[in-house]
């Protein structure tokens, strides 16, 4: 495949591309990984928001968004031209520049995670080793965008919002941060490459069973974390209108959102990597599939399994939405501190423990 | 060192969560309430003081107005208290029809309550939910009256007209086909009786639905349980009425204390709660759906069978019929003298209360003998509801400020009348 495409490019083009030096090339690569990744990221968040329209929609007795394009497909695309060619009003009594980064500082980090994650067995932006550190460093930054927007406003509404964003992140990010350590035990590395092969051999040697109750605990703590139903207290559109984000208008408010739905689909993909074996297929250990030819291909593991996976996580959030209640602020607390913060730390001592005595899953570990 | 202040708020008129248009200004520390303050009167449109000039029954379509969402009700307390100054009889077929679509009017009013509360606290799906139901209740209120909300339908005396022989049915259009189409209609092809006697056998399950969404949630029981508890003294001394004073578990219900029309000879329960919290409300009024649906299955089958008069005979006070007009000049004379200078009505003053959905919407009629109401005064529920708030939100977090509007049930048209 690779030499056919390699065909396609007269000699000249070669020999003028063999010309630069090699860091050259080695940045004029990364370069083209990281847009392909950034604009395929862009396109999920942009037809999530039409998944969730359709899947609450079918929840809710309705039908959804059917009258843009086919089908509504073209929904997302309207929505952003009408976002785009809005006016953006910057309050009077705001600090204006800060009021302008907000929005920036919450959507980069989301993006800027992306550069570690392995979407395939051979292609990561930046195989680095310290890569679970690097996400749980990122995925903190972002509150800073929330908190600066809440504050740089000026107006009561946002500063609560901001608060309450605030005082959740910090509670749930050292609920997910101990719910990591488990995974990191189990996989015995911080490169997520590394740990998706750890999990290699199909479902059952996925981190989903053994660590079940760190599973819980990440993915509801990842739902906490990027403000959605049924913690969306920092939005708390009953309550406090639209917290952090009321006098965004325009690009401005556009760019908080594809943060937030960018930070949906990096959950869920996160998730699926540390505990759903990333890209592997779940048919893995079936070896009677590759007997039969047309199931051949389940075994096989690779992208899609991966994006399956993360279409399974965003279901989810928009379940969860569909389904609960809100929570009150200080009630999310309580969860947090109370429940899943004890929850981690008694599966990481049990995780050790069996390591140490050379019991159950984890029993090549100790030695 | 400076004094410390606590942290003003406004929160609404223009809120999500305000109810249309609530204005509370809220003291509060940190997130934790110190004050609220309701500040009523922007939804004002002077109903009393219009009545006063305009002939009785052109005020009825004015009571449709005050609580917007239970808009029969409304109409009932009006009509009731001219008819006690006119000391006239009703049908007893108009008594039960009047009853029925009493009960449909708490079914709206409910459904309504129960997907705004939802919504308030994040249950959205409930809100869709309920408006499901709704648009059937809707549908009837069309077919009797020709509107979907402000009715106009009960005269003093009976109810405008007679429940029609057949129900409004879908179209056909671009994003619905003809097997979609078919199954909408089927329920509709009967009488409007039989319309509402389907209603009534898939309704409970529709209850069912909503019970297993919230009732046992935990995030809701924790939202509402033990939030704005009101104990049942306290509950009498602040004046409240309906499914507020039944939560807090006073058996207090007009239907049944002093029954009016003949909602003595239907069998029903009234629900009342024990802590008096946002969750025993919630509790109690999910009942009183089921109840009310129980109340309109009566009717139903008392209406199959005894057909009569809707509206009473006397023309000095009711319209004649067209038929009559056409050959009588007794009636012609009638009808003009109605449509143009109304009736008299003695000299005297009626008070007269209905349970609303909301609690007791009573109105007070003061007459001088002229053919406008000297002074009508309304009694609207949600009025000492509201009175209410600062002191159920105290010492609550802002976020239950929201379930507590919720579970006061407030409607604006009928606070700021």
């Amino acid at each position: 495949m690779a030499e056919f495409f390699a065909s396609l490019v007269p000699q000249f083009a070669w020999d003028i591309w063999n010309w630069f030096p090699p860091l050259v090339h080695y940045l004029v690569i990364t370069l083209f990984k990281i847009l392909v990744v950034m604009i395929s990221v862009i396109l999920i968040v942009a037809f999530s928001t039409y998944f969730e329209r359709k899947v609450i929609g079918s929840m809710q007795a309705r039908v959804g968004p059917n009258r843009v394009g086919p089908l509504g497909l073209g929904q997302p695309i309207a929505d952003v031209i009408k976002l785009l060619i809005k006016e953006v009003i910057v309050p009077s009594q705001s600090s204006k520049f800060l009021f302008v980064i907000a929005p920036l500082l919450t959507l980069i980090p989301a993006l800027a995670a992306w550069a570690v994650m392995p979407l395939n067995s051979d292609f990561v932006i930046a195989d680095i080793n310290a890569g679970l550190l690097y996400v749980l460093a990122l995925t903190s930054v972002g509150v800073y965008g929330v908190i600066l927007a809440g504050w740089a406003t000026n107006s009561k509404y946002a500063l609560l919002g901001a608060m309450r964003s605030a005082a959740q992140i910090v509670a749930y990010e050292i609920a997910m941060g101990f719910a990591l350590v488990g995974v990191l035990m189990a996989g015995g590395s911080l490169n997520l490459g590394d740990i998706v092969e750890a999990q290699a051999g199909g479902v059952s040697q996925w981190f989903l069973l053994p660590l079940f109750p760190l599973f819980v605990v990440y993915w509801i703590s990842g739902v906490a974390e990027t403000n959605r139903a049924p913690f969306d207290v920092a939005e708390g559109e009953s309550e406090i209108v639209a917290g952090f984000h009321v006098e965004y208008s325009g690009v401005a408010f556009a760019l908080f959102f594809l943060a937030e739905y960018a930070n949906m689909v990096l959950i869920s993909t996160l998730t699926a990597i540390f505990f759903l074996g990333g890209w592997a297929s779940p048919f893995e250990g079936w070896t009677f599939l590759n007997d039969i030819s047309f199931l051949s291909w389940l075994t096989v593991g690779g992208l899609h399994w991966l994006f399956l996976k993360m279409c399974f996580f965003m279901y989810t959030f928009f379940w969860l939405r569909a389904t609960f209640p809100r929570y009150r602020y200080d009630q999310i607390m309580r969860l947090g501190w109370k429940v899943f913060i004890p929850v981690t730390i008694v599966w990481i001592a049990v995780e050790g423990a069996m390591a140490w005595f050379q019991v159950g899953p984890w029993s090549g570990l100790g030695a | 060192m400076a004094e410390i202040q606590s942290y003003t708020m406004n929160f609404g008129p223009q809120h999500p969560a305000a109810h249309g248009v609530l204005r509370l200004v809220l003291e509060i520390e940190g997130e934790t309430i110190q004050k609220a303050d309701p500040h009523v009167g922007l939804l004002h449109r002077g109903t009393e003081k219009l009545a006063e000039t305009k002939p009785f029954n052109q005020s009825i379509g004015y009571m449709d107005r005050l609580d917007y969402v239970s808009m029969m009700c409304n109409e009932h307390g009006y009509v009731m208290a001219i008819e006690k100054l006119l000391g006239i009889e009703v049908p007893e077929r108009a008594q039960y029809i009047r009853v029925m679509f009493d009960e449909v009017t708490r079914i709206l009013n409910h459904l309504m309550w129960l997907g705004a509360h939802g919504l308030d606290i994040g249950a959205m799906t409930m809100f869709l939910y309920c408006f499901r139901e709704r648009e059937d209740l809707m549908d009837l209120y069309e077919a009797v009256s020709g509107t979907r909300m402000h009715a106009t339908y009960y005269r003093p005396g009976g109810v405008y007209r007679d429940l029609p022989d057949s129900m409004p049915k879908y179209q056909e259009s671009k994003f619905r086909n003809k097997k979609e189409l078919d199954r909408m209609n089927s329920v509709r092809e009967g009488t409007m009786l039989d319309f509402i006697e389907d209603f009534t056998n898939r309704f409970p399950a529709c209850v069912d639905e909503y019970e297993t969404l919230l009732t046992d949630n935990r995030i809701w029981k924790q939202r509402t349980v033990n939030i704005a508890v009101v104990s049942p003294e306290r509950a009498m001394q602040l004046g409240f009425s309906g499914p507020m004073l039944r939560g807090s578990g006073v058996a207090w219900d007009l239907r049944k204390k002093q029954p009016y029309d003949v909602y003595d000879r239907m069998d029903f329960d009234i629900p009342i709660g024990v802590n008096g919290d946002c969750y025993d409300r919630y509790l109690v009024r999910v009942e009183e759906m089921r109840q009310s649906n129980r109340i309109i299955k009566q009717c139903v089958d008392w209406l199959r069978d005894n057909p009569g008069p809707v509206i009473a005979e006397d023309h000095k006070i009711t319209p004649p019929t067209r038929v009559e007009m056409k050959d009588d000049m007794e009636s012609l004379i009638h009808h003009f003298k109605l449509f143009t200078e109304g009736y008299c009505v003695p000299e005297g003053e009626a008070y007269a209360a209905v349970e609303h959905p909301k609690g007791e919407f009573g109105v007070y009629i003061v007459s001088d003998g002229a053919n406008k109401p000297y002074r009508v005064k309304i009694r609207a529920p949600g009025f000492a509801h509201l009175s209410a708030m600062s002191e159920m939100v105290e010492g609550h977090m802002l976020a239950d400020v929201v379930a507590v509007i919720g579970t006061q049930d407030i409607v604006f048209g009928e606070v700021d009348r």
